[in-house]
């Protein structure tokens, strides 16, 4: 009796922590090699044939195709510089400059992958839409209300993600947190 | 006590190789994936364009809506492929998929260098077979050898503002890919 119970109490143990760290290793992230600048993290090998088994895991699970690494790079940002969950219904921007490529695209999304519905059908930017300073810099303001300047829409959700692609660009696999990818920063400006 | 912290730490141990497997495995059981959520829309050898990610309804996650996007589902087991795809106005990319989803190569419309992105696409046996003198005439062709027998390859241009998406569609729509043989026979 007593062995019936010590082996079932091994195998519930072995099922909760074997089943509980693959499904937080497939929706957290868990591939090696991450990439992470500020608030944004990018996992280069991802969308190379060199993809780690928790990359492929995590392809294979949400059901997206990677951006292969000849084609550009996708950081994400699910936090900010702070560590502070992003909140759709708080005011948050996003500010500074981007490593060099050809074209960017920074687009939000809720924690599931989809894009989040508001009332003006905006769920991205791109590098040639935005409005600059005068030295190239960038604000983006992400809020549910409407702001004058770049404002990207959160349509009020309470969790979402922001993706933001470079393509055609040198950041790679070799890349290290440096002065060549200076990645803009996110800060939650206020919140209701 | 030492008992009850044996088993737990038997447990713990068997739930690390628990983990393992189920991450080795999962990509082989998925059924979500994108090869599978493209295969019934998208016909073997031959472009279709995918319809635009709205919040409602997008076929994958993740997709970016700057870009008009078309899928070729391929099949090589009959023959190698031919793939052309015309350029866009700002930035056009083809990248390639094995059927497990993972990129094995991409190209641009700037790496490309000519109006129109064209290349082969083909297995490494079949890659070995072709004839020399075929080798020869092939040398300004760019070949892309295929990991798998099937696969994707995924055609995107992007709309660098939202009135240019339109042509950007127009783009990845006049995108062929073809079984070579077959090609030869329609010239």
């Amino acid at each position: 009796m007593r062995l019936l119970f010590g082996t079932l109490f091994s195998l519930l143990v072995a099922a909760a922590v074997g089943l509980g760290t693959t499904y937080f290793a497939i929706t957290r992230g868990a591939a090696f090699g991450a990439l992470r600048i500020g608030a944004w993290t990018a996992w280069p090998k991802t969308g190379t044939q060199d993809a780690d088994p928790y990359a492929r895991a995590e392809i294979a699970r949400t059901g997206r195709l990677p951006v292969a690494l000849g084609d550009g790079l996708m950081f994400v940002a699910r936090a900010d510089d702070r560590g502070k969950r992003l909140d759709g219904r708080c005011e948050v921007t996003i500010s500074g400059i981007t490593p060099a490529a050809r074209f960017w695209t920074l687009t939000l999304y809720n924690p599931e992958g989809a894009l989040v519905p508001n009332s003006i059908n905006r769920y991205a930017f791109t590098s040639q839409e935005i409005v600059r300073r005068g030295d190239g810099s960038f604000e983006i303001v992400v809020a549910p209300r409407a702001s004058a300047g770049n404002w990207l829409p959160t349509g009020g959700i309470e969790r979402y993600m922001l993706a933001l692609r470079f393509y055609d660009t040198a950041v790679g696999v070799a890349t290290k947190e440096g002065r060549e990818v200076p990645m803009p920063a996110v800060k939650t400006r206020s919140c209701p | 006590m030492i008992r009850w912290a044996l088993l737990l730490f038997g447990g713990a141990l068997l739930g690390g190789i628990v983990h393992l497997a189920t991450i080795i495995i999962l990509p082989r059981t998925a059924t979500q994936d994108a090869y599978s959520r493209l295969a019934p829309i998208a016909p073997v050898n031959s472009v279709v364009s995918l319809p635009e990610p709205t919040p409602e309804k997008a076929i994958m996650p993740l997709m970016d809506p700057a870009f008009a996007s078309a899928i070729c589902r391929y099949d090589l087991s009959q023959g190698p492929m031919k793939l052309t795809v015309p350029i866009g106005l700002a930035y056009t990319s083809v990248s390639f998929y094995t059927d497990r989803d993972i990129a094995y190569y991409a190209i641009n419309d700037r790496s490309a260098g000519r109006r129109a992105i064209e290349l082969d696409l083909m297995t490494a046996e079949q890659h070995s077979e072709m004839p020399e003198d075929e080798e020869i005439t092939a040398a300004d062709r760019l070949i892309v050898e295929s990991p798998t027998r099937t696969g994707l390859i995924a055609i995107r241009a992007l709309a660098p503002e939202p009135g240019l998406m339109p042509m950007a569609k127009r783009a990845v729509d006049g995108a062929r890919c073809q079984r070579t043989d077959l090609a030869k026979q329609s010239d």
